[in-house]
């Protein structure tokens, strides 16, 4: 019976002997460097620089978590499963370091670009690589998810194994989709992230981790179905997948906008703008904390990042018709998100609400198509990865401890835990833009950028910054001093004493690292700065060349040939 | 020579006829479970080894090309598939069990010649074999439930009989006015006629229902739930997969003969495929009975593969064809949990699934990588096959269509979601734990394998399908 069943796979493994074959052909062979594919007739080189390190940085950041992911399924002692999920990713995030240091912020290139061929009947190659844009965001996933394994240390106690292997596969979903060129493997990394992330809530969640993870699922999922539609329907129309390409043409304003509108949905949910914003608290509030770090510091952002890299490029024209729209919405973010922060009585849930007001930040820098408003749009992002992640690792700390997320639950630690109320207050400060933190840098290229072009625009968003400063200060007099005075235990109305350990050594680390990076970026962001310099300037370009063709174009394709965009060139 | 071309039908044959001196004696069902999972890969490896075989046989009535074969194979894997995903036949009376396997073979005999069938009568015959051996295997469910798999036996007896009715009233129109049965002369006759006679598009609509009703599209739908309640759940797993399959394969071969030009048939076959995608996706929302649930997302993905079909283009039939695979492989990853968890046979709802990830890890990622593909998340086949059914229909500019097609999908993705909850929903206390046989361990890795691997690297497959509709011809 063993050889019989063994036959039975028969099928499928002729079907990718035959995948090997054919792959086969159109593989260069690895010695010599892979100047361009002769296979591949457009010229992708104008958009690519391939890489020259002597190894496939992109490729070995992707593949590394996931064959760390499977690596675990071999281990099954506790400890040596912790310190290979945290070796994994560190190695991930130190493989990654050379993005960084041999970036060449001078172009606006697609850099350490990889193509391979992968699914020729649909004309679809493998390509990755990170421009300006991209770039930090893939070091922020990267080192970012070393310190989410390092916070669940202990927070993790059942089913461990299975929680590395989801955060390994994670981590490779969400690089995927910050390197991916080609818009169809930006929509499998895209979507097959939704899995570990639903698993990550639902499985090791809180009370309502049912509801919260379902919500979770279908908003994404209902949001990004109408991104594989727009997918297709520029396929169809250009002939190709590859992101670069599809930003070329110079498309009818018509069928601009149902691009611009199918992209737009899926990552103003992702982001999330008000009132699409629901699902946030819900799969904050419930989800463990490394699974609420990486939701505030990673996945939010790649709406920010879809909006750059589809919808700006892709459709120009749709982008400056939409975008008193869009700005209108953020300021609504910005000012509802904070409102609705000020009358949290759980901390995860303001910090959530205070997620939906930065994040408005962001999409009001994006859409105010400046340079300095994109800039500080980019560097929000990644501040907020910082901020946000340190404040979620800083309530899942206090969650072990007290097992309680409310406000009153927390109140007036400041004398049992003083280095965790350092913390906290550094990251507090920071996150409402208190100057000499990072947030106050990419606050005010904002908010610059905003008085520059619609003064009305700015003083609405000041509102916002106040009202962040209001909640937080409150969350911070609330946690550390309450009715104390700051130099007695205020045990009086206590019945028992409570027994709170300060911070360990593993929990000053994951906490200092982020500390550092407030500092840094708050006052020295010139690296991040210089690294998006000409990506973002290269973006304003497009917008602008895209707008003015469009003006041109627009009657042209009134009056001599609407609707082309209907037929497809055939395959 | 001839033999070659004939090798995965006399191969059934054999098989059916094995099947047939056993039920002549008692027979041990473990020696029967392996002569069924033996000789269902001999059937197998036949279809594998006739693979490029090509002609014509019994007066043009009988055509065997790379599409026909490719569709043995098919249809010859998921023999495998079912019979390994079911032994022992827990769900079945005892004394039935070799008349069972018989009527399997059978079955599945009706369903190859389905795919190679060229001429109207033969289209008929081959399906009515199928057919009929499918009468046969519903009832044999075990006593001891209650008896509605008698209900399910009768249903299906008499809607098929109408089902047939349709498709014999449709054949007569279609030859009324193309003077022959044979479709490679009716390939020359029935374009032109579908563009000028309102008569022709109701006779083929009327014929193409009586393979609706098999394949579960939307006017012919509405007793697939209660089959598929009232089955066992090793027959359901079959009924659920292989005849589609097969009339999958000559709703291509029938609407490629129509050509793209027929507008007003593509019409009805959107409406259909809509209508099917919407009632089986809002109905299958409220489904407590994991069955019924299945059979009502069944009925939805008949309407996202007709999508597939009707764009009839190389890459829509394609697309069918690796939709149809991929259907069958996350559809029995279902069927493969639900038959190991239901240790008496019995249906199962929602309840029984509970606390699976902690009783069954193996079977809760199965579960969990069906209902994923299903919904199409990618990196899964779901995934893939969906992606190219919409760039085939947008390919024809039916943009309206897919918009409705994503919007369900969106719909369908709660009550997939319900089916990983369930499984992955921690309890209290842990239920007893589920033990697999080794067979079962190897066939839940290999599904999801598949499933994963053949969403990841189509390549292979897409370019197999590709030559088989260019070989249909």
């Amino acid at each position: 019976m063993f050889g019989s069943k063994a036959l039975t796979f028969a099928f499928p493994f002729v079907a990718f002997v035959s995948f090997v074959v054919k792959k086969r052909e159109f593989e260069l062979p690895d010695h010599c460097h892979p100047a361009v594919s002769p296979h591949i007739e457009r010229p992708m080189d104008n958009y690519l620089i391939l890489n020259t390190l002597n190894y496939p940085i992109l490729s070995l950041i992707l593949l590394l978590p996931a064959a760390g992911a499977l690596g675990c399924l071999f281990l099954h002692n506790e400890r040596a499963l912790k310190f290979w999920g945290l070796g994994v990713s560190l190695a991930t995030a130190i493989v990654s370091c050379p993005l960084f240091t041999r970036f060449d912020p001078t172009t606006a290139k697609y850099q350490f670009a990889e193509l391979r061929r992968w699914f020729p009947a649909f004309d679809l190659d493998y390509v990755i690589g990170v421009d300006g844009i991209s770039v930090l965001l893939v070091l922020l996933t990267t080192f970012i998810m070393p310190l989410c394994i390092l916070c669940s240390w202990r927070h993790i106690t059942v089913r461990l194994k299975e929680f590395l292997v989801v955060m390994l596969l994670m981590e490779t979903a969400m690089i995927g989709v910050f390197i991916s060129l080609n818009t169809v493997l930006f929509y499998i990394f895209w979507e097959g992230m939704l899995v570990p992330m639903y698993l990550i809530i639902a499985i090791w969640g809180g009370q309502r981790r049912d509801y919260a993870s379902i919500k979770f699922f279908l908003y994404t999922f209902t949001g990004s179905i109408f991104l594989l539609v727009a997918v297709i329907a520029l396929y169809v129309s250009t002939g190709t997948f590859f992101i670069p390409e599809l930003m070329e043409p110079a498309y009818p304003f018509m069928y601009q906008l149902w691009i611009f509108l199918a992209f737009a949905l899926s990552f103003a949910i992702k982001i999330p703008i008000y009132p699409l914003h629901t699902w946030l608290p819900a799969a904050h509030v419930e989800a463990p904390a490394a699974g609420s770090v990486i939701l505030a510091s990673i996945l939010l952002k790649m709406g920010g990042y879809g909006f750059l890299r589809f919808c700006l490029p892709i459709a120009p024209a749709a982008t400056l018709a939409c975008m008193p729209w869009l700005i209108g919405i953020a300021l609504v973010s910005i000012v509802f998100g904070g409102y609705l922060a000020l009358g949290q009585s759980d901390i995860k849930k303001l910090i959530a609400y205070s997620s939906v007001g930065h994040m408005g930040f962001v999409t009001l820098g994006i859409f105010l198509l400046s340079d300095l408003g994109i800039k500080g749009a980019l560097l929000q992002m990644i501040n907020h990865g910082i901020t946000t992640g340190a404040l979620f690792i800083c309530v899942g700390i206090i969650y072990e401890r007290t097992h309680s997320r409310e406000i009153s639950g927390n109140a007036a630690l400041g004398m049992e835990m003083p280095l965790f109320v350092t913390f906290l207050g550094i990251f507090c400060l920071a996150s409402f833009g208190f100057p000499g933190t990072n947030s106050f840098v990419s606050e005010f290229l904002v908010l610059i950028a905003a008085f520059a072009k619609y003064p009305l625009v700015g003083a609405a968003a000041i509102l916002g910054a106040i009202l962040a400063a209001a909640f937080m200060l409150r969350l911070l007099q609330k946690m550390i001093w309450d009715r104390s005075d700051g130099h007695a235990l205020p045990q009086s109305d206590r019945e028992e004493r409570r027994i709170l350990r300060d911070l360990d050594l593993r929990e000053i680390a994951i906490l200092g690292v982020l500390a550092v990076g407030v500092f840094w970026l708050g006052f020295y962001p010139k690296p991040l700065l210089a690294v998006m310099d000409s990506s973002v300037a290269h973006l304003i370009r497009q917008v602008e060349a895209g707008s003015i063709v469009e003006v041109a174009g627009e009657r042209k394709t009134q009056d001599a040939q609407p609707e082309t965009w209907d037929l497809g060139p055939g395959i | 020579m001839q033999m070659m071309l004939l090798l995965p039908e006399l191969t059934l044959c054999l098989m059916a006829l094995v099947f047939f001196f056993c039920a002549l004696g008692p027979c041990k069902t473990d020696t029967l479970n392996n002569l069924a999972s033996g000789l269902s890969v001999l059937c197998l490896a036949a279809a594998v080894a006739g693979f490029n075989q090509e002609g014509m046989l019994f007066f043009q009535t009988y055509r065997v090309d790379l599409f026909s074969q490719l569709f043995k194979i098919i249809l010859t894997l998921g023999l495998c598939l079912t019979i390994w995903s079911g032994p022992g036949l827990r769900g079945i009376e005892e004394q039935l069990r070799p008349e069972y396997y018989l009527f399997l073979a059978v079955a599945t005999l009706g369903m190859t010649l389905l795919s190679s069938a060229h001429e109207l009568l033969t289209i008929l015959l081959s399906l009515e074999i199928s057919a009929f051996a499918l009468f046969a295997i519903i009832p044999f469910r075990h006593q001891t439930m209650r008896r509605e798999h008698l209900e399910a036996a009768i249903k299906y007896f008499l809607f098929s009989a109408i089902a047939t009715g349709l498709l014999l009233y449709g054949m007569s129109y279609v030859f009324g006015l193309g003077h022959s049965t044979l479709l490679g002369e009716l390939a020359q006759t029935l374009p032109a006629l579908m563009q000028n006679e309102p008569l022709a598009v109701v006779g083929m609509v009327m014929l193409l229902c009586g393979f609706f009703y098999k394949l579960a599209l939307f006017p012919m739908h509405f007793l697939t739930p209660d089959v598929y309640e009232g089955s066992a759940n090793e027959t359901t797993s079959f009924i659920a997969t292989l005849p589609k399959i097969a009339v999958i394969a000559i709703i291509i071969r029938l609407v490629s003969l129509v050509g793209a030009e027929a507008v007003s048939l593509t019409w009805i076959l959107a409406v259909f495929a809509v209508m099917s995608m919407t009632i089986g996706n809002l109905c299958a929302l409220v489904q407590n009975d994991l069955k019924r649930l299945l059979a009502y997302s069944s009925i939805a993905h008949a309407g996202y593969v007709t999508i597939g079909v009707l764009s009839v283009n190389q890459i829509g039939f394609a697309a069918a064809i690796y939709y149809m695979l991929g259907y069958l492989l996350m559809n029995l990853a279902c069927f493969f949990v639900i038959y190991q968890l239901a240790a008496e046979g019995e249906n199962l709802t929602f309840d029984h699934l509970h606390g699976l990830y902690r009783r069954a890890p193996l079977l809760a990622c199965t579960l969990a990588a069906g209902a994923f593909g299903l919904t199409g998340i990618p990196p899964t086949i779901g995934f893939t096959g969906k992606f190219m059914v919409f760039t085939a229909a947008l390919q024809r500019g039916h943009y309206t269509l897919v918009i409705l097609a994503v919007i369900n999908s969106a719909i369908s993705a709660f009550y997939y979601l319900k089916l990983v909850r369930a499984a992955y929903r921690p309890m209290a206390e842990s239920g007893e734990s589920v033990t697999l046989s080794w067979s079962a361990t190897s066939l839940g890795l290999f599904l999801l394998a598949s499933i994963i691997l053949a969403g990841i690297l189509p390549q292979g497959i897409i370019a197999l399908a590709q030559e088989a509709v260019n070989s249909m011809g």
